[in-house]
């Protein structure tokens, strides 16, 4: 054609210089998009470090377990051939005693030890005793000799179990959460029933949670309703004293209850003074004064205490948005008062009970130090259990663990919330 | 962009600075025990003239969890440079890697001059203390003996303070079942004796709380909360000769054991560390102590300067020595850790 100098004439529009005009406006637009790129980077950093990059690392440490590997090196390469069914041959004994030495000049058998003994409980001891006597062991044969430290080694299970923890990574973890096991042949099945005390913990963090939340919920919403349509004197005094306590730190308010609730404190002295000691004696409910310190029920009202204003400000706020005028429109067209509410107001509240409600069960699932405080052995939650493994236990692939089980429920409660109530269908006001 | 380079250089200056200025403190020690009325003794008697002498001491506190020590030293991010451990927390520790070995000459001190001090590498011998039952005598009658107040729940209704661990609870347990004082590791060492000694602990299990700083038993006595709690023996004199309590230590199956400085490893303060060990067991000032707390000096150079009126009320005491179980610190360095972790799931099942 003789049109090489024209532009081609496919219908898009172009700037002076040729360039389409979509692509020109692209370029002159994204500096500005990066100006306002720059502006949200820091929270998109902060969130990478602070939230992000520390969930990756608390998975990765639930399944990332080197000690055995990296303490016996050599013990590990030779139980590869090993069939697991009788002991295994001298090589492994000749390796391990090598890796034994080694290990006890580095003083590292209390690691291996360590962890060894989250499978067979009792090993620990027994691994640095023969840490201990390694050194007296110079020549061949080393099986008997090995075995005559400590007849733990003449048993095909602890080889079994050296050999299951050899890998860098390990299941171990996340299954003994689930009080769950890996025999020697690789099948799962369940712990031993005074090991199996995992489940119950989720089940109790769940089902705590659970009720404050109801509790939350059956207490807040009336209070909600009256702050939404108070005159708005009335209703600015009443919210101070909803807002008050939740200024307060939530260490003083527990400590707080902690005071009221101690045996023969403010709060027994209470049911004593209004006879319900007496009552909850004559039925036979009670036997003597009432014991709530350290009990499920001070960590069930503490928490319902301090979760109250969680689940009622985002009630509060759906409800101050609800016109007056549907109300009326219910009665004027022959409802009942009861029957206008349930059908007209309670569901347009519906989103602001959602948000309430998720928000709270959210924040008692990670609740410590209220049940440490106020709560008894049987009433701490997984969260205390994961302070425990780092701080006492020093078990770090535990404690991931124990993360990773309590972010799963959370995310499974949250899918389920969103298929069930819809999460757009959640307002905070 | 001028303006932010001349920033940028200016907070390096400032870093620098910093920096010099904690080499400068780089003898800055951090000292940690077991907090209250005893770590007070320690401050009248050790860190207030350490600091005196032209030292710096930065105090911190624990309830004895060797695991905070292991993190560090494993995370080479030792920020403890003493710490005040029991004897199985020595061994332990020892055994692993987590404290450094003492160096006596360095230390300038003999070591046959201290009891116990060759049971450990690892640690200096500090004080002896015992491990005790006490009671209210304005609110609860004398118990015949300890396995009385603690499990007789039917002639002592009322709830017990004991401390959230294993060791002594187990072993007054198997006792308080029947087992004779010379066999309770013989059976505590299987795990049908583990079983046995939380099987006897299931019958108060529900009339206990559960105590974890040594300051809480004689609180929770105080409080009324408890009929009997367990405590070292000098949180309880404290509380008779401080606060005017009228509580009464059962020495019956008193529980005795030592408490070390020792020397997380991988200090960069190692030499504070020691400067402070010596100045700390000089005989003089570890016979002040007992000024505060009615614990042993574990320098046996001490015992002549000690004022014989608070002898009657250490654990070494004849009268206080009847019926003394003395632990076996080897067993629980050794198999402490397992015991522990069963122990935590007996309780919270």
């Amino acid at each position: 054609m003789a049109m090489a100098q024209a532009l081609p004439n496919d219908g898009v529009m172009r700037a002076a210089d040729g360039t389409p005009l979509k692509v020109a406006l692209a370029r002159a637009e994204r500096a500005e998009k990066l100006k306002a790129m720059a502006l949200v980077l820091p929270l998109f950093a902060f969130i990478i470090f602070s939230f992000v990059v520390p969930i990756l690392i608390m998975l990765y440490n639930s399944v990332y377990d080197p000690d055995v590997a990296e303490n016996m090196p050599q013990t590990v390469v030779a139980l590869k051939s090993w069939d697991g069914k009788d002991l295994p041959p001298e090589e492994v004994f000749a390796a391990f005693v090598a890796d034994m030495k080694e290990a006890q000049r580095n003083k590292q058998t209390a690691l291996i030890g360590k962890r060894l003994n989250y499978e067979m409980s009792g090993i620990r001891s027994k691994v640095v005793a023969t840490g201990r006597k390694i050194g007296s062991i110079e020549a061949a044969p080393y099986r008997d000799q090995v075995i005559a430290i400590d007849k733990v080694w003449g048993e095909p299970e602890t080889w079994a179990t050296i050999k299951r923890s050899a890998s860098d990574y390990t299941p171990f973890y996340i299954l003994s959460m689930l009080d769950l096991r890996q025999n020697p042949d690789g099948s799962i099945e369940a712990v031993p029933a005074d090991r199996a005390i995992y489940k119950s913990i989720l089940a109790r963090t769940l089902g705590i949670s659970l009720l404050v939340t109801l509790l939350t919920l059956v207490l807040g919403y009336p209070v909600a309703y009256l702050l939404a349509t108070s005159p708005q004197r009335t209703a600015s005094i009443l919210m101070i004293f909803v807002l008050l306590p939740f200024w307060t730190s939530l260490l003083v308010r527990t400590t707080a209850w902690m005071v009221l609730m101690t045996d023969g404190g403010v709060f027994a002295g209470l049911l004593h003074l209004t006879g319900i000691t007496w009552f909850l004696n004559l039925i036979g409910v009670l036997n003597g004064e009432p014991q709530l310190f350290k009990t499920r029920f001070a960590t069930v009202v503490a928490m319902t205490h301090i979760q109250l204003p969680f689940t009622l400000l985002p009630i509060y706020s759906v409800m101050k948005t609800i016109s007056p005028t549907y109300m009326r429109a219910a009665k004027s067209l022959g409802g009942t008062p009861f029957y206008s509410f349930i059908r007209v107001y309670m569901p347009q509240t519906l989103p602001g009970v959602a948000a309430g409600c998720l928000l709270t069960f959210i924040l008692c699932l990670g609740y410590y130090i209220t049940p440490a405080i106020v709560g008894g052995p049987t009433d701490q939650m997984i969260s205390g259990f994961i302070e425990r493994a780092i701080n006492s236990e020093n078990n770090w692939g535990k404690a991931s663990a124990l993360g990773v089980i309590l972010l799963t429920a959370t995310l499974i409660l949250y899918y389920v919330y969103n298929k069930l109530v819809g999460i757009d269908r959640m307002k905070l006001g | 962009m001028k303006k932010f380079a001349t920033l940028f250089g200016a907070a390096l200056l400032a870093g620098s600075a910093l920096s010099a200025a904690q080499a400068l403190a780089a003898d800055d020690l951090t000292i940690t025990s077991w907090g209250g009325a005893y770590q007070e003794s320690q401050r009248n008697a050790f860190f207030t003239p350490f600091v005196a002498a032209g030292n710096k001491v930065t105090e911190a506190e624990y309830n004895g969890e060797i695991a905070k020590i292991r993190a560090m030293v494993e995370a080479k991010a030792v920020t403890w440079d003493v710490v005040d451990v029991d004897t199985q927390t020595a061994l332990a520790g020892c055994a692993e890697g987590t404290f450094e070995t003492i160096d006596w000459g360095k230390l300038g001190l003999d070591k046959s001059k201290f009891i116990g001090g060759d049971v450990t590498d690892c640690a200096v011998p500090n004080i002896l203390y015992s491990t005790v039952a006490a009671y209210d005598t304005s609110k609860t009658q004398a118990p015949a003996d300890l396995f009385e107040a603690l499990f007789d729940t039917k002639k002592f209704p009322g709830k017990r303070a004991l401390q959230k661990s294993p060791f002594v609870n187990l072993e007054w347990a198997l006792m308080a079942d029947g087992v004779a004082p010379a066999d309770v590791y013989k059976v505590l060492g299987t795990d049908e004796g583990v079983e046995r000694a939380l099987k006897k602990l299931d019958t108060i299990k529900k009339d206990v709380i559960w105590w974890e700083s040594g300051a809480q038993g004689p609180q929770l006595l105080a409080d009324g909360q408890v009929v009997f709690a367990t405590s070292w023996n000098g949180r309880f004199y404290n509380a008779i000769k401080t606060d005017k309590k009228p509580f009464k230590i059962i020495w019956d199956r008193q529980a005795p054991d030592w408490d070390w400085w020792a020397i997380p490893k991988g200090t960069p303060k190692i030499d504070g560390a020691y400067r402070f060990i010596t100045f700390a067991s000089d005989p003089q000032r570890m016979a002040d102590q007992t000024k505060w707390i009615s614990y042993g000096p574990a320098n046996k150079d001490s015992a002549p300067l000690i004022d014989p009126a608070i002898l009657p009320d250490l654990p070494s005491a004849p009268d206080n020595l009847k019926t003394v179980f003395y632990p076996d610190p080897q067993f629980w360095g050794d198999k402490g850790d397992e015991l522990r972790e069963r122990f935590n799931a007996w309780l919270a099942q």
